[in-house]
């Protein structure tokens, strides 16, 4: 399968923080070519062993395979339904959309709003408010009421746009665009060799407060992580210092999150193979699986690759793919470089 | 189906072209003749025989465009900065695909990151002038060489279905399910005919038909429309304006015109004769074609139906299959009548 497609697949199927198993299992055959060993953990993080020849270090490399989503609170009369959010949306971002909800049965539905013509100007002027949103599925009430039935999830539903440059558009590509690196690094790992055991972990949970990756690197007690998400793109409006460019690269962060020997390595890494990458800096806990991964048991060091993407936690999230493929190429070369002396250098 | 890949095409006000092309291919289809005027109108005479004294008494009509968006520059950044074309509802914009001029250019209407904006920021609506389509240009050098200012974009939305096939969804129902119903009418034998019109730039202010009635010069018009149907969540019964799944709305009057009460007799009578289910339009609001139709020349008499349409104007609209059903045959009905008995 080539990137792009895989990253379109993986986009477009659902996985809602906490409801992740189905897309898990179709990430774990998209994997299988490439790992020894497949399991999924208690809280279903998906953990993939490819074994290195020396087994020594141990090296997890995680990405978040949840995407923010919705759930059902309520049946209302007509059977439209009420919902709350699974992680943090934008609620102007929802009007108009369209929705998967995951009932008894799969089920279409369109986020309904006012109409125009019963608004005053001042609540024209005003943001959508999550109460004032319903999802409406054309069922009348008492067949809604089968077949969605109370705290029933929805995913956003957005084919995939191909754009120009190699840029793409679509749901959720945070942070399935950090599992298409993963996928590019496996497969990049078949070409190279390496003394590391590495440990590909699609978490769960990212997105409603970084736990998959609590547990995940808990139960497998790594030498060294790096956590792969998204970072912000470029866009009119936002200040330079908090924007990456798009194709420019994926991003190596620094910061008290991040052990600067990782981000050390990942920057040395790039210059010596020579494939692009930009920097950014986090004066504290990253909002990523980083987060969770640096302070689990006695400390784990931890880097972060990011991919610089736009529009973040709306459906129409837009990426270079060609920065998840350099992304992937990157750390490959950073697992393959991997041994003993690193893991000493590691220790301050 | 039909409505659906009409839903489908581009077709905003003063960029018909796409659409007409669509349904000047049916008419080629069904043998009907058919020509277009400068402004894009779409003239056809149904089947049946010229009747003598009645015709060219008896109009119907139909708009082709759909409300959009308007390239109006290309930013350095290679980001599109846009207008409204027609009333496009604001608050849908944000977060859906669009496609751009006749390339049909796929572009994206993005928003600042949630994580980026203060808490006031994400308290107000977001109005179209901070809005943008990004393509993915790298600067504007780039994004030129697939666009231009003036190109137009619609919403990339292709129809669906809800609720196992009764709802059906799309960007451009409004009026795409007029369109159809037109066309379904075409395809018929009556015993005497009557003209059909396809306009245009009825979103921008009833332009099309304007110049069309005149042309035509009926005695009486019929308006096939989609409505607008606020029987949603937190809004009371008597602000719903018309219902889903109740039949096609009969109009009134609306804020263009006030339909003729012989047409509306006539529409009732049709519709009750048949065993149709109806409703009445309750909101007295807004504009159609009947509204320049009817102060055309001298004065002519018409009406309005409509299907009852949820969400009009944004991305994604719906309306339910058998409420337009029901809109055929009534219009069917209603000519065939005309046709018979006059409307005196």
């Amino acid at each position: 399968m080539e990137l792009r497609v895989l990253l379109q697949e993986i986009s477009q199927r659902d996985g809602v923080s906490g409801f992740e198993q189905l897309l898990a299992s179709y990430l774990s055959q998209q994997f299988e070519v490439f790992v020894d060993e497949t399991r999924t953990d208690h809280l279903g993080n998906l953990i993939m062993l490819k074994k290195g020849s020396k087994g020594f270090p141990r090296v997890i490399l995680c990405a978040h395979m949840d995407e923010i989503g919705l759930m059902v609170t309520k049946v209302e009369k007509g059977g439209f339904l009420r919902f709350t959010s699974l992680g943090g949306f934008d609620v102007r971002t929802l009007p108009g959309q369209v929705v998967t909800l995951y009932g008894t049965r799969k089920v279409k539905g369109i986020i309904g709003f006012t109409a125009p013509h019963l608004q005053t100007d001042t609540e024209k002027k005003k943001s959508a408010e999550m109460d004032q949103l319903f999802i409406d599925t054309g069922f009348p009430e008492e067949q809604v009421k089968e077949l969605i039935p109370v705290g029933s999830v929805a995913a956003l539903q957005r084919s995939v746009v191909e754009l120009m440059n190699q840029s793409c558009a679509g749901k959720a590509m945070d942070d399935r665009a950090g599992i298409a690196v993963l996928w590019q690094c496996a497969t990049e790992l078949q070409k190279l060799t390496h003394e590391a055991d590495v440990y590909f972990v699609a978490t769960v949970q990212e997105e409603v407060g970084v736990r998959g990756a609590v547990v995940s690197t808990y139960g497998l007690t790594p030498d060294l992580g790096v956590a792969v998400d998204v970072c912000h793109g470029n866009i009119p409006g936002a200040q330079e210092h908090q924007v990456s460019e798009l194709g420019k690269g994926p991003v190596i962060t620094s910061g008290p999150n991040i052990h600067p020997v990782i981000t050390r390595k990942l920057t040395t890494i790039a210059k010596d193979y020579r494939l692009p990458f930009q920097k950014d800096v986090s004066p504290g806990p990253t909002g990523t699986d980083a987060r969770a991964i640096q302070v689990s048991m006695e400390g784990v060091p931890v880097g972060l690759l990011s991919i610089p993407l736009r529009y973040m936690h709306t459906s129409v999230e837009l990426l270079d793919l060609d920065d998840v493929k350099q992304g992937g190429r990157l750390l490959a070369y950073f697992v393959s470089s991997l041994d003993k002396n690193l893991v000493e250098e590691l220790s301050c | 189906m039909l409505i659906q890949e009409l839903s489908n095409l581009p077709g905003v006000s003063g960029d018909e072209g796409k659409v007409r092309e669509f349904i000047r291919g049916q008419l080629t289809q069904m043998g009907i003749q058919h020509h277009v005027d400068t402004m894009g109108n779409i003239y056809a005479r149904s089947r049946g025989p010229e009747k003598e004294g009645l015709d060219p008494g008896l109009m119907l009509s139909a708009h082709m465009d759909e409300v959009g968006l308007m390239v109006a520059c290309v930013e350095k950044s290679g980001h599109l900065r846009f207008y409204p074309v027609g009333g496009v509802n604001p608050w849908s914009l944000v977060s859906k695909p669009v496609k751009i001029g006749k390339e049909e250019v796929p572009g994206v209407i993005g928003a600042k990151a949630i994580h980026l904006q203060k808490a006031e920021e994400r308290k107000k609506a977001l109005e179209i002038e901070q809005l943008y389509i990004d393509i993915g240009a790298k600067n504007k050098e780039d994004a030129e060489k697939k666009v231009q200012p003036g190109d137009y974009a619609c919403f990339d939305t292709r129809s669906d279905t809800l609720a196992d096939g009764k709802i059906i969804t799309g960007k451009a129902l409004d009026n795409r399910a007029g369109c159809a119903a037109l066309l379904e009418l075409l395809r018929r034998d009556y015993p005497a005919s009557f003209t059909a019109v396809f306009t245009v730039q009825e979103e921008v202010g009833l332009r099309g038909a304007r110049v069309a009635a005149y042309r035509v010069n009926p005695q009486v018009a019929l308006v096939l429309e989609t409505t607008t149907a606020a029987d949603l969540l937190e809004v009371k019964e008597k602000d719903f304006a018309t219902t889903v799944g109740r039949g096609p709305a009969l109009t009134i009057r609306d804020g263009s015109v006030v339909t003729h009460p012989r047409v509306l007799e006539r529409l009732i009578e049709t519709a009750e004769k048949e065993a149709r289910p109806y409703q009445f339009r309750q909101f007295t609001g807004s504009f159609t074609d009947a509204g320049v139709i009817s102060l055309s020349r001298s004065g002519v008499k018409a009406g309005v139906i409509s299907t009852p349409c949820r969400y009009l104007h944004t991305a994604a609209s719906l309306l339910h299959r058998e409420d337009w059903e029901h809109l055929v045959e009534i219009a069917d009905g209603f000519v065939r009548s005309v046709h018979e008995k006059g409307l005196e």
